[in-house]
């Protein structure tokens, strides 16, 4: 596919018919979470829509973004979306290393310089720049010049969009988010871990429809596909709401299909589109196939408390601390009171009478 | 801060304050008045003083029929209320689950639509008896700063929670949620320093006023 | 995806036994047919966007059933286009080229679009057509 063609051209050229472009529509919009009737208004504009360049860098990531997105053969749908982007550098996918593949990205970089869009994934390691390289050049700083020609940043997987897994305690490469780093450019975030394959081509696919980035919530994510809880499209939520819960992965309630919220689950404070959309091109999702949601699209997932322990519990020790505070209370309890004892003495001694003041004074106290 | 943050600070360094504050404070009330001790009976005793004492803290919890004839409205709704609250903190599975975590020992629940209605007759119980306060001459004019922040502040967990389970679209659920579990350690850093301590001085009050009668020889 | 059998029998069962969200998306339907009828409107459900429970997807499709038409066209991939049992009610399934399900529409419409041959690729048959054929002098 030639550049300065637009997609609706590249299609035809590709000997791909009306039909089989308005097919190429509907699913767009279904992958979109758009509704039916828009097919004829998205037709119309990814006809008129030019191929952008995407640059797409790997960080501290264990590729699985990469590998959600690939799972999908070409020609498909998702396939065709990255054909009619021009995917100028994905180290991964690429044939290219060393010298030559980095100066094909400068190149894009240059030929497309405002316009581009900059794809990432992984987190950036600003403890030490040598916990991550490429061809010799740290993280931050490929990240730091690459940003600078970008139209906007997507940052695909928790990891590039929260700090990820890598920025567990005690975090000691330094990892930390995209947008740490970069504060001048618009950033899409698509965290997950890894993203629903139809979400991160949903979000390309809505620049080539309308070149412009989707309605983002308060964390910079995408309404279309983050906007709503799991637990509000959970299929279980029904006995969520008459308290019947699975206590253990194999009793009775587990095989009944119960909710899963004692065994940990965090769906009530997770927002992503498994519950409609779910994996597999559709078939299940984690909550479905029987174990509670691990949150993997918010940030802090990793610790907050461990995947099996209840939204309603703790984080933190308690005991320790509730112990702690016994022995001191009980410490300080005996100082007072004989402290509390000794003025009372005092006071008997000296034949002190029980003012009203005293009374008054007692009764505010309590 | 971003609502997951105060979420996971709630769950976390927040409720670690508040158990520390409560705890410390309670042992701290408890101990002063322990060690206040009381003035020694020289008389001779003619019954039994413990046993009068155990006594009273169990009938003490039906109300006197002669407060029960003046102060019908406070009685039933403050039994309402209080019935009201221990059900909802202890027999709400998820409640349930933060006990056991913490103290290691488990219930079985309620059904959670009975939680629910219970909390919603809990919160008008509440209500009417501020209305009352606000009203009645009397209370009204007993009343002070520290009666309404107690009122507060039991309410607030109450609505709050209810607002986070029924995820009232006034804020997104999870801040919902973290806002309820804040209000709960604003209870816990309240309670030590206000008349909240009734909760276990009552027990010590009902003990020495049984133990006073039984040594006596007689029925309190 | 619908299989290619001979049309369902009503069966009294299965309606007593329909779950939360398939009775509504029938009344969708039945709303959207009767549309149909009185202003010739078309409409179109996208299958992938509600939330269904494991199972009840295949209960809407085998409530919706098979009626007289099934068409498989190839673009992009197959595509599967079958009129239910309900006149009207048709139900498209889009697959890649790998079998996996890209798209899972009910359409309400006298016919899905995609089964007519569009202008273009009508005007780009006839060029080759043309093409194929000697040049008629006359």
């Amino acid at each position: 596919m030639s550049k300065g063609e637009t997609l609706g051209e590249a299609l035809r050229r590709q000997g791909i018919t009306r039909r089989g472009f308005l097919k190429f529509c509907a699913a767009t919009a279904s992958m979109m979470a758009l509704p039916p009737s828009m097919v004829p208004a998205i037709a119309a504009a990814l006809e008129k829509a030019m191929r952008p360049s995407v640059i797409w860098l790997s960080f501290q990531e264990c590729t699985g973004c990469t590998e959600s997105l690939t799972r999908s053969h070409s020609p498909t749908v998702e396939g065709l979306i990255f054909d009619t982007i021009s995917l100028d550098y994905h180290h991964t996918l690429q044939a290219a290393s060393g010298a030559a593949a980095e100066a094909a990205r400068e190149a894009a970089m240059e030929e497309n310089y405002g316009k581009y869009i900059l794809v990432v994934d992984g987190s950036i390691p600003i403890a030490n720049p040598g916990y991550s390289t490429i061809a010799g050049i740290s993280n931050e700083s490929m990240l730091r010049d690459t940003a600078k020609g970008a139209a906007a940043i997507v940052s695909v997987g928790t990891c590039a969009a929260y700090g990820g897994i890598p920025k567990a305690k005690p975090n000691p490469t330094g990892a930390v988010a995209v947008s740490d780093i970069i504060k001048d450019k618009p950033i899409i975030n698509v965290p997950g871990c890894p993203p629903i394959p139809v979400v991160i081509t949903g979000v390309l696919a809505h620049f080539l429809t309308f070149g412009s980035i989707p309605e983002l919530d308060a964390l910079g994510r995408p309404k279309a596909y983050y906007g709503q809880s799991i637990h509000d499209r959970c299929y279980r939520r029904p006995f969520y709401d008459k308290g019947l819960f699975a206590n253990t992965f194999d009793d009775e309630g587990a095989k009944k299909g119960w909710c899963l919220y004692k065994l940990g689950c965090k769906g009530p404070t997770t927002y992503n589109a498994c519950a409609t959309t779910k994996w597999n091109e559709g078939i299940s999702f984690p909550i479905e196939a029987g174990h509670p949601c691990l949150g993997c699209s918010e940030p802090g997932f990793w610790d907050g408390g461990g995947f099996y322990k209840a939204l309603s519990m703790p984080t933190e020790d308690i005991t320790e601390a509730a112990v702690y505070a016994v022995g001191a209370g009980a410490a300080a309890g005996v100082a007072l009171g004989t402290i509390n004892r000794a003025t009372k003495a005092r006071a008997t001694k000296a034949h002190e009478k029980v003012t009203i003041n005293d009374l008054e004074k007692v009764a505010d106290d309590d | 801060m971003t609502e997951t943050e105060l979420l996971l600070w709630v769950r976390g360094p927040g409720l670690q304050i508040a158990t520390v504050i409560f705890l410390l404070g309670i042992v701290v009330r408890l101990a002063e008045i322990l060690m206040l001790g009381r003035k020694k009976n020289l008389a001779e005793a003619r019954g039994s003083a413990v046993a009068g004492g155990l006594r009273t803290i169990l009938t003490r919890s039906i109300p006197d029929p002669g407060t029960m004839k003046r102060s019908t409205f406070n009685v039933v709704a403050g039994y309402i209320f209080h019935i009201g609250l221990f059900i909802t903190l202890l027999f709400f599975a998820p409640h349930i689950l933060l006990f056991e975590d913490v103290l290691g020992i488990s219930w079985p629940a309620l059904p959670t639509p009975v939680i629910d209605a219970v909390t919603v007759v809990t919160i008008i119980a509440l209500l009417a008896v501020l209305i009352h306060r606000l009203r009645h001459p009397v209370m009204r004019f007993l009343s002070g700063f520290e009666d309404y922040l107690v009122w507060l502040v039991t309410i607030l967990p109450l609505v709050t929670g209810y607002l986070a389970f029924h995820r009232v679209g006034i804020a997104p659920p999870p801040t919902l949620i973290a806002i309820h579990i804040l209000s709960v350690e604003l209870l816990m850093v309240v309670f030590p320093f206000t008349k909240l301590m009734h909760t276990f001085s009552l027990f010590m009050a009902r003990y020495y006023n049984g133990a006073i009668a039984g040594y006596k020889g007689v029925n309190s | 995806m619908p299989q290619v059998t001979p049309a369902m029998e009503l069966n009294v069962e299965t309606a007593g036994a329909l779950t939360r969200n398939v009775q509504p998306l029938l009344h969708e339907i039945r709303h959207a047919l009767a549309r149909l009828l009185d202003e010739g409107g078309q409409t179109v459900i996208d299958l992938r966007s509600l939330p269904l429970a494991p199972g009840e997807e295949q209960q809407l499709l085998d409530e919706l059933g098979q009626g007289e038409v099934y068409a498989r066209l190839h673009a992009l991939g197959p595509t599967e286009i079958i009129e239910s049992r309900y006149p009207g009610v048709w139900i498209v399934v889009h697959f890649n080229s790998s079998d996996e399900v890209i798209g899972k529409f009910i359409e309400i419409c006298e016919v899905p679009n995609l089964l007519c041959s569009q202008q273009q690729d009508i005007q780009q048959g006839l060029e080759e057509l043309q093409a194929q054929l000697p040049v008629v002098t006359n």
